[in-house]
């Protein structure tokens, strides 16, 4: 019997409540535990050496002068770390590409590691990394994806025979007869830039090498499935001498933590050097050098449609600059797969993905997965089609939305939708937009002579994970588990402690866990403790990644709690001499039904669970405990030979609606006003979800405004090292947003919750370039290349006039 | 490098330590006090994390020299607490409109609006963006920490 499955409507006593987040108290008095905060006797610390070259032989390094610097302790080359640790995990294997902590003999972009010095302290060791004297021989190098593609490009890895690292097409329906026979279509390029989540805290990595215990203790700022495994296997030690301690609180990471090189080099000189080892990523070791990157791509579309505006057919060429490691980059190009024609009821679909590497940082997971870049494209496909007819944007939606009675619905690459009621979102979200007097500001505007637009988008965020994308776009890998633990211990005193397995950064699993727990036990959920555990000690996980944790936590939370229900109904069952479907819980207490004052206390019954042996059932376990391990709804099948798969479990749904307007003579972007209708199934957490959507919505005003990589194609450097480059949204830019909640909920999930970790940041960019296009259309103006920073406006203002 | 001693007031208590010259405010706070609820996000002056209030401003502790301190008052997250362990007006609200995720950037965005709070006790929204503008979040998108401050602000007002 699978406990967790299946969804049952039923009223909340604590689940959707308004209630406080417990990890806050911490937080707001100053008491969270991040890794920079881990201080052990005698530690050391590191600072990298960096390339200055985008592409260059390293010939030798030179660390006497670091070295003679009193309190300098080692400078780690890659010659040696390769020599003593395996290669990293790459997400696609590509033949003749190792990806390494530390560059190995070559330097392929610039800010690699390529040694590490460790010192007495931070400061130090950044003196003396600035005396690692490192001979190099300077390469040819390519920028520019497109170029890497030429056979004559500079190759990025000697060893691989291009520089392209994945490339396949899929044809899922029949695109050609669809296109054939559909009345018009066309074609377009949209360029979604070079981004990432870029969290306030950069990675930190403290090791600590037990030699007593023969136990590498690693304390970090991680967010990433398989993180202990992925240490030992790199540093050749069992997996059962790595603990890595998930109680750290993690200062955000959306995807983006995966700090693997990090912990292997600190790791390693905690070993060599027989003492506790921290790296503290600066800034700039951030962005240049660490897994700051995230999808960076081009999409060629056509799309084929009617004249009364049915979308028959789409045809998607993504091509991905993954930077110069194949990390998690390829894969990001195959979650879109289990979303590839939107919400929309479109009939085929050709996908082609290519993961091209260049002489640039490797890219790493951003929040979405490549969802909202995908989303980006297919949405301004919709805005273009809607133009070309002369229809309304919205209007040709309401045409092409799947409908809330055609659930479960089949998408041309073989996902299944759950469930959904698009259209009353969409009705929500207008009404709370005021649609009409929206319009009519947007036209005073005008009328005015300012240029301003609104913004529609309507937006799927797969989300539960089943990361079929993993053997899809690498046939060797044939993972289809993709399981969450949780542990629940009743004590002697009838108090309840949950455990998880996993490390958090912001979502909030203790409350998400302590409700769920809270709601299926009946008892009140500030009661409950929630830890996180480490990893000797934990049960399998996969971490918060794809959305996931309010469906796979949430559901193993259940599964665990209603195990413990059920041992408390048997023991009260033995001790009334009755059958179980005879008596009813209620808040822990057993009655008989229909007699009250026959009942059992939870402190009764617990306290003869622990001490009573002679009032449990015969042969029963002692004690009240539970481990529930949940497999993800709907996964455990490979994918088929045409690429068709289950990719995610749950889809949620944001339709978003901003008003802009835009400097004619500046090309500023000013954001006035922002409405969210948002479907995320049960809400567990309201003011969870909230911030989620919200701190999704800016992380998208980001990349559609403001936030890019750049590199200089001529010098191969990067140019946005530092917040003053980069620029991400502040309390300036980010407007109030006005939010609608609608509750379809998942038939999948024991409380119908599906995923909301990547809400807002979804269909926020689309959002944006749909106002901004349509502030540009009196001009005759069109913009598909994001972000839309104030430069890249004022060009495109500035190239009309001329 | 010469080191220095370096006393200071932090939330009320007075502190010593000797640190070198080149030793940032937010590190000695951190490193020599084990004030570790200051937070480090860019070392330039950009992100607010390292936010604290000296001498009755707020500050960006990364930007200055824990030699420049010598003799300041300091307040950090850690001292907006009453003495009785109460929580402070802010820190409370901040709990209430669930005004942040991660938490890292929580210290510096409660220093901004203490600081704003005490010279301004009936901020616009405006206002309060203003005073935020200079720390960076990137889990809330602000919406529940702007919530948070007028929540605080009314009840500072109603408390007198
Ligand atoms: S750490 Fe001081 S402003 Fe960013
Ligand atoms: S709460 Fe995470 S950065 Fe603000």
């Amino acid at each position: 019997m699978d406990d967790a499955t299946g969804y049952v409507p039923r009223e909340f006593k604590y689940v959707s409540h308004k209630r406080r987040v417990k990890e806050d108290r911490r937080f707001i008095t100053g008491r969270g535990r991040y890794a920079a905060d881990v201080r052990l006797p005698g530690m050391k610390h590191v600072a990298m050496v960096s390339s200055p070259y985008p592409c260059a032989w390293i010939k030798g390094v030179d660390a006497s002068a670091a070295l003679a610097l009193p309190g300098v302790h080692y400078v780690l080359t890659g010659e040696e770390l390769f020599a003593h640790t395996n290669p990293l995990l790459a997400g696609v294997d590509v033949p003749g590409v190792k990806r390494t902590p530390l560059a190995y003999r070559k330097a392929r972009y610039a800010g690699e590691w390529v040694a590490a010095v460790c010192a007495d302290s931070r400061a130090l060791a950044e003196d003396a990394a600035e005396l690692v004297e490192v001979e190099y021989e300077p390469l040819p190098f390519v920028i520019d994806p497109e170029e890497s593609l030429k056979p004559d490009a500079p190759r990025v890895h000697e060893d691989h025979d291009s520089n392209v690292f994945f490339h396949r097409k899929w044809v899922w329906g029949d695109v050609e007869g669809d296109f054939a026979r559909a009345a018009r279509e066309l074609s377009f390029r949209a360029r979604w830039s070079r981004c990432s989540t870029v969290p306030i805290e950069t990675f930190v990595a403290v090791a600590d090498w037990d030699a007593g215990q023969e136990v590498m203790q690693i304390w970090a700022s991680i967010q990433m499935p398989k993180y202990p495994e992925q240490i030992a296997r790199a540093l050749r030690i069992p997996a059962n001498a790595v603990n890595v301690h998930y109680d750290i609180d993690v200062g955000g990471s959306y995807g983006q933590k995966r700090g693997i090189r990090q912990t292997i080099v600190a790791g390693y000189l905690s070993r060599r050097l027989g003492c506790p080892v921290r790296f503290i990523e600066d800034r700039l070791e951030n962005m240049s050098g660490g897994d700051a990157h995230g999808p960076d791509r081009i999409f060629d579309m056509q799309v084929a449609f009617d004249d009364d505006g049915t979308i028959r057919s789409l045809r998607i060429r993504a091509t991905d600059d993954c930077g110069c490691y194949p990390g998690r980059a390829p894969l990001q190009l195959g979650k879109p797969v289990g979303a590839i024609v939107g919400p929309y009821r479109i009939g085929s679909a050709e996908y082609e993905a290519i993961s091209v590497s260049t002489n640039k940082t490797s890219q790493e997971a951003v929040r979405g997965f490549g969802q909202s870049p995908t989303n980006f494209a297919i949405e301004t496909a919709v805005d273009k089609v809607a133009r070309a007819l002369g229809m309304d944007r919205e209007e040709i939606r309401r045409r092409n939305l799947i409908g809330a009675d055609e659930f479960p619905w089949k998408i041309p690459s073989g996902s299944e939708y759950d469930s959904g009621d698009y259209l009353a979102v969409l009705d929500k979200v207008k009404a709370a937009s005021n649609y009409k007097v929206l319009v009519a500001r947007r036209d005073a505007l005008r009328a005015e002579g300012k240029l301003a637009g609104i913004g529609l988008s309507t937006c799927l965020e797969p989300s539960g994970g089943n990361s079929s994308f993993e053997p899809l776009f690498n046939p060797k890998n044939d993972t289809t588990t993709w399981m969450e633990s949780v542990q629940i211990r009743v004590d002697m005193t009838g108090a309840v402690t949950a455990m998880i397995n996993t490390s958090s950064s912001g979502q909030g699993h203790q409350t998400l866990v302590s409700l769920v727990v809270g709601e299926e036990l009946g008892r009140d959920p500030d009661s409950i403790r929630v830890i996180h555990s480490e990893s000797l000690a934990a049960l399998p996980s996969n971490s918060p990644v794809g959305s996931r944790m309010a469906i796979m936590m949430g559901g193993a939370a259940t599964g665990a709690a209603k195990k413990i229900r059920d041992r408390v109904m048997e023991i009260a069952a033995h001790n009334f001499q009755l059958p179980v479907e005879r008596l009813v819980y209620a808040g822990g207490n057993v009655s008989v039904d229909g007699d009250p004052s026959r009942t059992l206390t939870w402190e009764q019954i617990v306290d003869t669970a622990h001490r009573k042996y002679h009032d449990m059932p015969l042969g029963a376990e002692p004690g009240l405990q539970s481990i529930y391990t949940w497999e993800v709804p709907t996964g455990g099948a490979l994918p088929n030979a045409d690429g068709t798969c289950q990719m995610y479990p749950c889809y949620s749904f944001e339709a978003h609606i901003p008003l802009v307007s835009v400097d004619p003579e500046t090309g500023r972007i000013e954001i006035l006003e922002y409405y969210i209708g948002h479907d995320c199934g049960t809400v567990i957490s309201p003011d969870i979800v909230r911030g989620m959507t919200f701190g999704g919505i800016a992380h998208g005003i980001g990349a559609a405004m403001y936030e890019k990589f750049e590199f200089d194609p001529e010098s191969g450097q990067h140019l946005t090292g530092s917040f003053m480059d980069y620029l991400m949204p502040s309390a300036h830019e980010v407007p109030d947003v006005t939010m609608v909640k609608h509750f379809t909920p998942s038939p999948l999930t024991p409380m119908g919750q599906k995923g909301s970790g990547e809400s807002g940041y979804l269909g926020g960019p689309a959002a944006l370039a749909s106002a901004v296009n349509d502030a540009l259309e009196p001009l005759g103006l069109e913009i598909t290349t994001l972000p839309m920073r104030v430069r890249d406006m004022e060009a495109l203002l500035a190239a009309r006039t001329k | 490098m010469s080191d220095h001693d370096i006393a200071l007031t932090v939330n009320g208590r007075r502190m010593t330590s000797r640190a070198e010259a080149r030793t940032t405010l937010v590190d000695f706070l951190r490193d020599n006090l084990n004030l570790t609820g200051t937070h480090v996000g860019c070392e330039h002056g950009v992100c607010g994390a390292c936010s604290v209030i000296m001498d009755g401003r707020p500050v960006r502790s990364c930007l200055i020299y824990a030699v420049m301190a010598d003799g300041a008052e300091i307040t950090t997250v850690e001292g907006l607490e009453g003495s009785d362990g109460a929580l402070s007006p802010l820190q409370d609200a901040f709990w209430e409109t669930h005004a942040m995720q991660c938490g890292y950037c929580t210290p510096g965005m409660l220093i901004a609006a203490t600081a704003l709070l005490a010279r301004n006790p009936d901020p616009t929204e405006h206002e309060i963006r203003d005073a935020i503008g200079g720390n960076l979040c990137r889990c809330t998108g602000y919406v529940q920490i702007v919530e948070a401050v007028q929540i605080a602000a009314r009840a500072m007002r109603e408390a007198g």
